[in-house]
């Protein structure tokens, strides 16, 4: 799975994208972000507020509930400012 | 229907994008544009904007064809810059042509609406060597709501 990270994500977690080989039990967005949790200290940082995270799956807009699979990419950023 | 969408460093020039849009065209009897620009809002001194890039152009390129659906538009043109803007630069520009002006007005509204909330772009101000990332309003999820 390719993750990529934008704005003050990135910051936090100090890369803009990584590849990740996921565990059987990482099946939906939510699952994914219990486990990056755990990577390290900008990734709890990052993750600890769902609610101020937006995620896209194959550069769509998702929800929490969203399935994910090796092929996919996951993008984490904070709510959208542009125009 | 015509659509033109480009994410760009470079200024652009409203004019010429209206011509551009207008040439050998004898159907277009109403053309609305939407600027954005750079506020000097309490002490910016710059404006740094960021995105998606796999992601942006096919979200806008969402949102040009579902404005196409519910106008009758001839033709459409976005235009969004990124990287550092200073106070009174240019960021945005919306372009819609239609036969008469309520689509026209409308759409570009729409479009202005759905690019605050959906297009996938970060700004990071600074001020005095101080940088912070910009809060997304609910204001603009209201507006973007109008729409549904």
């Amino acid at each position: 799975m390719t993750l990529l990270y934008f704005a003050w994500v990135r910051q936090k977690i100090g890369c803009s994208e990584e590849h990740v080989v996921l565990p059987s039990n990482v099946k939906t967005v939510a699952d994914l972000v219990d486990y990056l949790r755990a990577f390290g200290a900008g990734y709890a940082d990052a993750f600890a507020d769902a609610k101020r995270l937006r995620v896209a799956v194959n550069q769509n807009h998702v929800g929490w509930d969203a399935a994910v699979g090796a092929d996919d990419e996951v993008a984490f950023f904070p709510p959208v400012t542009g125009g | 229907m015509t659509a033109r969408i480009s994410i760009q460093h470079e200024d652009f020039d409203v004019a010429e994008e209206i011509s551009a849009l207008t040439q050998d065209r004898t159907d277009i009897g109403a053309i609305v544009t939407f600027a954005g620009c750079v506020r000097a809002d309490d002490g910016l001194t710059s404006l740094t904007l960021e995105h998606y890039p796999a992601m942006t152009e096919r979200e806008i390129a969402g949102h040009v064809a579902e404005a196409q659906q519910r106008w009758p538009l001839v033709a459409v043109t976005v235009i969004h810059r990124i990287g550092t803007l200073k106070p009174g630069d240019a960021i945005v520009l919306v372009v819609t042509a239609s036969s008469h002006r309520r689509a026209a007005f409308e759409a570009a509204d729409f479009l202005m609406d759905y690019l605050k909330t959906q297009a996938p772009f970060w700004k990071q101000e600074e001020r005095g060597g101080v940088r912070h990332w910009v809060e997304a309003k609910t204001s603009d999820d209201d507006d973007a709501k109008r729409w549904r």
